[in-house]
């Protein structure tokens, strides 16, 4: 089959890979009709990630059609069956499982002792993102094996196009996840740092939750567009203070949430910080770049919450700790736990209360997707997210 | 907003002398005093180890901070200071002369590639420059945003993330203590 494989930085290739195949009896075979490309594929694409290897299938953020299932799976899925697979694979059975904890799975990740030892303790695996979360291979590609299938899925119904339903494996739910966990409150400000794919996920989940006034903070003009179709304020961090419009906009208080929805890659030349960051970045001297953090720990108003969607790696410095310990700020995090949020998502996309399609930009076959991860790390031709077409 | 292309000839190249300028600083750095006695400048070792400082910093800024273009005219302006400092030590009282225009060679060569690196480089800017597309139709909503806030007051969230009572924003009168 083809499949989009990691070569090396910014090194992704459009090659022929052997099928994939039944290997335990909970695992399913689907053959992909939609995927895309993911804004945490890029901290992969660019080598930010620690445990990539040559020949790992790239792809997190995919669905398909069910084309075999293994014998312990029969009883929740069968060939023909329409789904999204979430990114996170979770086993239903232990501890965190059971607690709706999907994202630290314990028995999913296949690398354990490595996580472990990272770690300290494993989280769950995921497809296509390190060896450190299994070595799973992903679904930028014609075919995927799909470990622990009999709950690592969303049926779809009938009636749904793939594009309404793909970002249920992802960006959706993460974006809901990030404006949820901020217990959002009629009376609430939130900030949104990062107008990529999360981040408008996250402003029209936010919007629905009933936030007050929602605020969005980027540098590019088509996300910043975008962003205030869906109902934010925008603040463009290149022509304006982030930290003075935002205390304008909240009677100088500061807003209640903040949201980093941007993660380790900061825009590397706007501010010292930044550059400082992606110096040391360069040294392997850190791992991530913590601007957004910083900014955020500073602006929110004292008691708030920062809630952090947006991946980090390893290491970071020179966060101002202090800050957040004296300020009482709440931090919640992590990756999606998928599968709590998707049937009430699903739901709402039936029902027509939102339509996640409108965040695609740009559609292609699989063959374009090296090309096409360029065109998009690089924000070029107005490019905010990517669908592929096996 | 800049924009560039990553992988074309003129950002390879300005990634070479990125690689370059921190081999040239490093050299500068460790061998500071070597090079200047090569030139006849011992008294100025320091001042050449500064330019390694320059060169470093300025190596890693092309490799690492994206757009390459304010870097490089940070190296042509680090050219000129070479150059000048060079001119200063040609004269007829320097045993060391000859090395001294020998450097001068090679830097005006360096100079002349950094200012056809920069040109490829606002080349390419001007020449990649496409309007900026408009998404303000894009809201993925039924009806305004207005209409919609709140639409989805019903979702459940769970208990762990629920802010605490004690911990949440709500009108003093209404406050838990």
């Amino acid at each position: 089959m083809k499949a989009l494989v990691w070569h090396g930085t910014a090194d992704i290739r459009y090659d022929t890979v052997p099928d994939p195949e039944i290997e335990q009896p909970r695992d399913a075979i689907v053959k992909v009709t939609s995927c895309a490309i993911c804004g945490s594929d890029l901290h992969l694409y660019d080598h930010f990630m620690p445990g990539m290897e040559k020949g790992d299938i790239m792809g997190h953020e995919f669905m398909g059609e069910v084309v075999d299932v293994g014998a312990e799976a029969k009883s929740a899925l069968k060939v023909g069956d329409r789904v999204v697979v979430p990114f996170t694979i979770w086993c239903g059975e232990c501890d965190q499982c059971r607690r709706g904890n999907y994202s630290v799975c314990e028995r999913s990740n296949r690398n354990k002792a490595m996580a472990d030892k990272l770690f300290g303790h494993t989280t769950a695996g995921l497809f296509g993102y390190t060896h450190l979360t299994g070595g799973y291979a992903g679904g930028q590609a014609e075919y995927v094996r799909v470990p622990f299938a009999d709950r690592t899925h969303v049926k779809i119904p009938d009636g749904l196009t793939d594009e309404q339903v793909l970002f249920l494996g992802d960006i959706f739910p993460t974006g809901w996840q990030a404006a949820a966990q901020c217990d959002i409150q009629p009376t609430d400000t939130l900030a949104i740092w990062g107008c990529g794919p999360v981040g408008q996920m996250t402003i029209r989940s936010a919007v629905l939750l009933g936030a007050k006034q929602v605020i969005a903070i980027d540098r590019v003009p088509e996300r910043l567009s975008m962003a205030k179709a869906g109902g934010a304020i925008t603040i463009n961090f290149e022509e304006e203070s982030v930290v003075e419009r935002l205390n304008e906009l909240t009677g100088g208080k500061g807003p209640e949430k903040c949201i980093d929805a941007v993660g380790m890659e900061a825009h590397a030349t706007a501010t010292l910080d930044s550059m400082y960051d992606r110096a040391k970045q360069a040294l392997a001297l850190e791992s991530d770049r913590a601007h957004v953090l910083r900014e955020m720990m500073y602006v929110c108003r004292p008691a708030g919450t920062l809630s952090i969607p947006g991946v980090y790696g390893g290491l970071i410095d020179k966060v101002p700790f202090g800050m957040s310990m004296n300020k009482g700020l709440t931090w919640r995090m992590g990756q999606t736990h998928v599968n709590r949020w998707t049937d009430d998502l699903l739901r709402r996309i039936q029902e027509g209360q939102i339509d996640p399609s409108f965040v695609i930009t740009h559609t292609v076959g699989l063959a374009d997707g090296p090309g096409m991860y360029q065109t998009f790390r690089d924000k070029q031709d107005g490019c905010i997210k990517v669908v592929l077409k096996p | 907003m800049a924009y560039y292309r990553r992988n074309s000839s003129a950002d390879r190249m300005a990634r070479g002398l990125g690689w370059f300028s921190i081999g040239l600083g490093v050299a500068e750095l460790v061998a500071g005093r070597r090079i200047a006695r090569w030139m006849g400048m011992e008294e100025q070792a320091g001042l050449i180890r500064s330019y390694g400082a320059r060169e470093v910093a300025t190596g890693v800024g092309l490799l690492a901070m994206g757009d390459a273009r304010p870097w490089m005219w940070g190296r042509v302006a680090g050219d000129a200071l070479d150059l000048a400092t060079l001119a200063s030590a040609h004269h007829d009282g320097n045993p060391r002369r000859e090395n001294v225009a020998t450097a001068l060679g090679a830097v005006a060569a360096v100079t002349a590639l950094d200012v056809l690196c920069t040109a490829m480089l606002h080349r390419e800017e001007a020449t990649a420059w496409t309007p900026h597309p408009d998404y303000s139709d894009r809201s993925g909503l039924p009806r305004p945003p207005a209409a919609m806030r709140g639409a989805a007051k019903d979702a459940p969230i769970p208990a762990d993330m629920r802010t605490p009572d004690i911990l949440r924003f709500q009108p003093a009168a209404a406050a838990p203590l």
